[in-house]
């Protein structure tokens, strides 16, 4: 365990607000310990900018393990970084060497517009779950005992799998049509395999296909991307779920 | 007489809410449409609330500072929610639930809020999972359950280590489908900055717009406060980096009470500290503590050959090692509840026990899990002669399927395999049973203005036991709050829009405008953090794990010296008109810095020890308890619910005594 820290070089995303340009700017950090996160790297520099008076790098963030989905980042050309099936705020400073250049901006895509330095808006992801991410039951709580309907553990756990997306929006950045199949297939997915969702599952595919196209997310061409940089490993079998939920109920209408 | 008025209602224990609701006013559909109510927070308290508030057909409009709801802290729950299913037919009820949780909260919390959180505790798992929440199954396709600390019987619910994420993905199903239907007006990246008392009842709030910075005024006929806890007064917890008191302290600074601000539950099982630039510590869910047994060496000569690297932990036999859980408390063993597992690994490490180089960490080892899964896993697969690394091989992969993503996360922060070598864990803080103050029908001392999950005072006492949160959250946001706003919202139905262009709205967006503005005219020299770890430190030394009344006095000054500096030298770059991180990093650690003052004034007038609350001045001198802490039910058999008075640390102090009709008062025993 080396103790001396790592001095860096970042190159990174500026940009006022939604309206300004924005550019690279370069800042130099020191004395990095390889134990520290990324965005506990980024702290260092912020504390370093407050302290010339200057403004820090906005980025989102909130859990910092890895659940909320706030964090983004394209680091080095890869969302969440170098490492796999982790977040940016899971990804530790011992995967970077001294004297490395950083660039870090970003998620780039049409509809996740930059709100300011690596802040975008993702708001289009919960705009496609109003148009059908629920299943149609109250909260009275009248609902029948939850051990009437035994479910296979296969079908829970797959969709179990499916829900453990974290809505990060790493697949539309990882991918070079901004496609959100992904994310979509793994929301729609998360119900269409429990007999609950299964009631409404054409009508929800159909609902948020057509808000997901509103928003202005490109077309899947099978690159597989996403899949790749997706920090909760969720599979590309969602897609082919949703594609099938998708012509079954185009066919019927 | 106290001013306080629980409003628990007559009759026996077991037909209180029954009785309770059918008496409760109701509002009629149609008038339901004429009355809005606010609801700030959309973790599962607020999303829940904000779901059926608007399924009832008041109009709602929430509110939440991340980017969209569904990322409130509540989705980083990891370990399970409780309920009295007794699915696994090993004798739990209600009746049990309510014990344990009396029990478990070192019997501070109020009798009848908890009988009814044990009652609709199973309604809950009911309508999670008719909203698609992915629970684990058994392969015969049932609910699986789990163990948690301070109980006997089998009844948390789980959906690996993600349970928070699936419940939490739950209620924003419910309320996406609100806001589709135009019944929730959601507004993401707002922060609530003052609520708006008109003639004594809480009629709206003033909010900042994250992004531009605009400052808005809207207007209910109630509010729902349902804003999470303040763990991040002490800088490090586990808590999300936004966890805020500000909501909870606006309100208490315009006449809600705030009640027993100094519990605090420090969690035993986090990854311990590693450096000064750490911004928050992480769980290791207390469900690791079903398989895990908690151990450091016997002997001080091994302690410091592993702290050397000399020794590696595995190298240790049997019998030089201490699992002090199992051998203080032998009913429990490793399910101790947390204050009494953490209290017990702070004192191995201050007897200098500690295993890693800061002294502060204790193994949580798996492998005789691993080992017992395995041979299991081997029977049933009929491999009879199977050898140790297949038994270990077969053994690793049950655990993998109970606890993966835990020990991911934990191998990824500190570069070690769990399966190979044990865990190294210490306490940490992670939860504030303190909070607003309410009534049975979660209403503060502001008619009005409501408080739900961890914002309020809470059903969970001193101590909440494990996945008691989830739990209550979920009571609170789908099956209290909707029926008891309805009492008050009935009296309602005649006052009509109520308008955001009067004098009390003015003056709160005036106060609110002035106090930005001073923090950016400040320029100071130092960050907010900077007073912000500050503040922590002081609270982790002096009013943490274990306090006293001279730690508790001096910190008490210190904190209003850090709070005097922070007004005068804090530096906020950028502006106020737009997307400014620091300053809304500045509006919380400003409300952090005078809740602090309370907190340790709280934990000095409470000279007792109880659950998580620690006095050194009282602890058990002899006997078979000797050690242990020691409850003072004569003196301190209270709430304690503190009034604003100008100054944080002046406010004051009102009891509501609390009454045991239904559990006999007893010490509480975990041998
Ligand atoms: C790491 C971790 C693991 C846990 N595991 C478990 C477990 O396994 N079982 C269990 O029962 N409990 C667990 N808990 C505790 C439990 O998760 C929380 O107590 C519970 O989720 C709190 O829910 P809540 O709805 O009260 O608040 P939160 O989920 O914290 O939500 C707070 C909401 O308020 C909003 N908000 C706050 N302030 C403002 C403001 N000023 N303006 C606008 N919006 C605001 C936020 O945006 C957010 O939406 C865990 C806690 C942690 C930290
Ligand atoms: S599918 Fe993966 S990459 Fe895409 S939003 Fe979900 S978790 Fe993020
Ligand atoms: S900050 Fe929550 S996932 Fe990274």
């Amino acid at each position: 365990m080396s103790e001396k820290g790592m001095n860096l070089t970042l190159k990174i995303w500026r940009q006022k607000d939604s309206k300004s340009k924005g550019k690279m700017e370069t800042y130099p950090v020191t004395n990095i310990s390889e134990h520290m996160s990324f965005l506990e790297m980024l702290d260092v520099l912020n504390e370093q900018l407050v302290e010339e008076g200057k403004e820090p790098v906005a980025f989102d963030h909130d859990c910092r393990e890895g659940i909320c989905g706030m964090c983004s980042l394209h680091i080095n050309g890869e969302a969440h970084g170098p490492d796999r099936r982790v977040t940016t705020c899971q990804l530790h400073m011992r995967m970077f060497n001294d004297g490395d250049t950083i660039h870090i901006e970003p998620w780039r895509a049409k509809a996740f517009p930059v709100i300011k330095d690596l802040i975008v808006d993702r708001s289009a992801f919960d705009r496609i779950q109003h148009a059908g991410g629920f299943i149609s039951v109250n909260t009275s709580g009248n609902t029948i005992d939850a051990n009437a309907i035994p479910i296979e553990k296969e079908d829970a756990d797959e969709a179990f799998n499916a829900a453990t997306c974290i809505g990060c929006g790493a697949c539309v950045a990882s991918c070079k049509n901004a496609s959100a199949m992904l994310f979509v297939g793994a929301k729609i997915s998360q119900f269409s395999l429990l007999p609950q969702g299964q009631v409404e599952a054409k009508n929800r595919a159909l609902n948020m296909v057509k808000q997901m196209d509103l928003e202005g997310f490109g077309n899947c061409t099978n690159t597989g991307a996403c899949e790749v940089q997706c920090p909760k490993g969720i599979s590309l079998d969602n897609i082919a779920r949703m594609n099938r939920d998708f012509l079954s109920a185009s066919v019927k209408k | 007489m106290s001013v306080l008025n629980s409003k628990v209602p007559e009759g026996p224990i077991k037909d209180k809410w029954t009785n309770h609701k059918n008496k409760i006013n109701l509002v009629n559909p149609a008038n339901k449409r004429l009355i809005d109510v606010i609801v700030v927070g959309t973790g599962l308290a607020g999303g829940a609330a904000a779901a059926s508030l608007a399924e009832m057909g008041y109009k709602v409009k929430a509110f939440c500072f991340q980017d969209s709801p569904r990322r409130a802290h509540s989705i980083a729950a990891q370990g399970g929610i409780n309920a009295a299913k007794n699915y696994q037919n090993d004798g739990d009820s209600v009746y049990r639930l309510f014990y344990d949780t009396v029990k478990g909260g070192d019997y501070r919390g109020r009798e009848a809020n908890v009988y009814r959180l044990a009652e609709v505790s199973a309604n809950i798992i009911d309508q999670c999972v008719a909203q698609g929440v992915p629970f684990a199954r058994e392969y015969g396709g049932l609910l699986d359950n789990r163990s948690f600390g301070g109980v006997l019987v089998s009844r948390t619910f789980y959906a690996k280590g993600q349970t928070g994420q699936q419940l939490l993905l739950g209620a924003y199903s419910a309320m996406n489908r609100q806001i589709g239907k135009g019944k929730i007006e959601m507004f993401n990246r707002h922060e609530m900055l003052d609520l708006v008392v008109v003639d004594g009842k809480a009629r709206g709030i003033i909010v900042r717009n994250h992004v531009n910075g605009e400052i808005s005024r809207h207007s209910a006929h109630a509010v729902v406060l349902a804003t999470g806890g303040y763990g991040n007064v002490f800088f490090l917890s586990t808590n999300a980096m936004g966890s805020n008191v500000t909501a909870a302290w606006k309100a208490h600074k315009k006449g809600a009470f705030f009640a027993n601000p100094c519990y605090t539950q420090i969690h035993p099982t986090c990854i311990p500290r590693s450096g000064d630039y750490q911004s928050k510590l992480t769980l290791m869910s207390e469900s690791l503590r079903n398989d895990g047994r908690i151990w450091v060496p016997k002997n001080i000569e091994d302690v410091e050959a592993i702290r050397s690297g000399k020794k590696k932990p595995t190298e240790l036999s049997e019998d030089e090692r201490d699992y002090y859980l199992e051998r203080r408390y032998p009913a429990f063993g490793n399910l101790v509840p947390r204050d009494v597992a953490s209290r017990a690994a702070k004192e191995r490490c201050d007897a200098g026990y500690g295993v890693n180089q800061t002294g502060e960490a204790v193994y949580l080892d798996f492998s005789s899990a691993i080992q017992r899964y395995g041979k299991e896993a081997a029977t049933v697969k009929g491999e009879k002669n199977a050898t140790k690394e297949r038994i270990t091989e077969l053994g690793e992969e049950v655990v993998r399927t109970k606890y993966g993503n835990l020990f991911q996360m934990y191998e990824k922060i500190v570069d070690d395999n769990p399966y190979k070598t044990p865990m190294m864990i210490y306490p940490a803080v992670h939860y504030t049973m303190g909070g607003l103050w309410v009534d049975y029908n979660l209403m503060t001392t502001i008619p009005g203005c409501y408080a739900a999950g961890e914002a309020n005072f809470s059903d969970h006492g001193a101590n909440r036991l494990g996945a008691s949160a989830l739990m209550q959250g979920l009571a609170d946001g789908y099956f209290v709050l909707p029926y008891t706003i309805g009492d008050y919202l009935a009296d309602e139905i005649r006052t009509g829009p109520i308008s955001t262009d009067t004098p009390e709205f003015e003056a709160a967006e005036k106060a609110v405008r002035g106090q930005l503005e001073t923090l950016m005219n400040i320029q100071g020299t130092k960050s907010v953090d900077h007073f912000h770890k500050r503040l922590g430190k002081v609270m982790w030394d002096k009013v943490g794990m274990s306090r006293n009344a001279q730690g508790l006095t001096e910190a008490i000054a210190e904190i209003r010296q850090i709070r005097e500096e922070f007004w005068k030298d804090v530096k906020i770059p950028g502006g106020l008109n737009e997307f400014n991180p620091e300053l809304a990093k500045a509006t919380k650690v400003a409300d952090f810095l005078e809740l602090g003052e309370l907190f340790a004034v709280d934990a000095l007038s409470r000279n007792e020890s109880c659950g998580g609350h620690f006095r050194e001045e009282s602890v058990e001198l002899d006997g078979e308890q000797k050690g242990e802490a020691k409850r003072d039910d004569v003196n301190f058999k209270y709430v304690a619910a503190w009034e604003w008075n100008e100054d944080p640390g002046a406010a004051n102090l009102h009891k509501e005594e609390l009454e045991f009709k239904d559990i006999e008062l007893k010490q509480r025993s975990y041998k």
